[in-house]
């Protein structure tokens, strides 16, 4: 068999992958409004606790495979004021939403009602975004374009060292935030 | 070295970059939401602005509305929340979160409408961005790709001084005595 697997198995993958992602969502209380928000309010710290992990093993990995050939980087332009300003809106969105858009799909499977309001919310703005842009992609895409940059391009520094430093930091600060005893309400 | 109470976060971290070498080696396709919801999106103009105007747009050209991989993901990523809260018997029909409740009060409305906002926002500054916590924040930062890095700690820096704008203003209207 070669891969990447494409076709009609692809699409039964799609529905695997997704339900281990989404059940990965749910076990890690990360598809819950209030562990989201309160990590805005650094009160509870269960969403970096989760995302800086999948980071530093999802990355160790993907560059071990992509070493090999066995796995193509999927970079995204950096595009910069159309990342920042999206960024802005995404961050007041999410404490809005108290979701992101995965675990905001993840938590209507939970049964959270305002989550699937949140989602249909989503979709509108989906339709403003289309509607949106042919002014966009001439006004907003083109300032700040710079590429489909990586940080060891840019800084010359190793992805080995980016990782180490990015686990050593992750440890440190989870290290820290349990003797302070952070999240003391879960 | 590792606090047992948080024992789960970094499980379920780590099965989500396993789960990331899976997808990159075998579909060749990072973990990403929002391009299926761009699709869906397509599918819930076409009774507003027709079939044709929708497949006339540049965005929606892109992402043609079908029941291709990211929109079967985005099917699985429901349905094995689903399941997974079915059988960890913590599903819940919830209405207005806790958190929500203390601050603002158990008004339907008011967390509807938040909610909707809040989805508006957050897709739209997804698709500019073109990505989000998922796809940027995940899948984008473990490539170390500079657009990625750039995001998620833009996004969490505002998402921080928005939690603080409405802590201010829940400190106002919690003296009033509502609960």
């Amino acid at each position: 068999m070669t891969l990447p697997i494409q076709g009609s198995l692809s699409l039964i993958l799609a529905v695997v992958f997704g339900a281990v992602f989404g059940a990965l969502l749910q076990r890690g209380k990360v598809a819950d409004y209030n562990v989201i928000v309160n990590q805005f309010r650094f009160k509870d710290f269960t969403v970096l606790r989760v995302m800086l992990t999948a980071i530093v093993v999802g990355g160790i990995g993907v560059y071990g495979l992509n070493q090999f050939g066995l796995a193509q980087y999927h970079i995204k332009s950096a595009d910069m004021l159309a990342v920042v300003s999206g960024a802005i809106l995404f961050g007041i969105g999410m404490v809005l939403y108290g979701y992101c858009p995965g675990t905001g799909v993840a938590a209507v499977g939970t049964g959270s009602i305002h989550a699937l309001i949140g989602f249909l919310g989503m979709l509108f703005g989906g339709i403003l975004y289309a509607l949106s842009f042919p002014w966009i992609k001439s006004d907003i895409l083109t300032i700040g374009s710079l590429g489909k940059l990586r940080l060891p391009e840019i800084t010359g520094i190793h992805d080995g060292v980016w990782f180490m430093v990015l686990a050593i930091f992750a440890v440190s600060l989870f290290r820290l935030l349990d003797r302070v005893g952070s999240d003391s309400d879960r | 070295m590792i606090s047992s109470q948080f024992r789960r976060s970094y499980l379920v971290g780590a099965g989500i970059g396993v789960l990331s070498w899976v997808v990159f080696t075998v579909v060749n396709a990072p973990i990403g939401i929002t391009t299926a919801l761009s699709e869906a999106s397509g599918v819930a103009a076409m009774p507003i602005i027709g079939a044709e105007a929708v497949a006339a747009n540049p965005y929606w050209a892109k992402t043609v509305p079908a029941w291709d991989y990211g929109t079967l993901f985005l099917v699985g990523t429901f349905l094995g929340a689903l399941l997974s809260s079915l059988s960890s018997k913590t599903f819940k029909w919830e209405l207005v979160p806790e958190t929500w409740k203390e601050r603002f009060g158990g008004g339907v409305a008011p967390r509807f409408i938040a909610a909707f906002t809040g989805g508006v926002l957050a897709m739209f500054g997804a698709r500019l961005a073109g990505g989000c916590t998922s796809g940027h924040g995940i899948s984008g930062s473990l490539q170390l790709a500079v657009s990625s890095w750039t995001f998620f700690i833009v996004m969490f820096i505002s998402g921080v001084v928005t939690a603080r704008i409405f802590s201010v203003r829940s400190t106002k209207s919690s003296s009033k005595g509502e609960l």
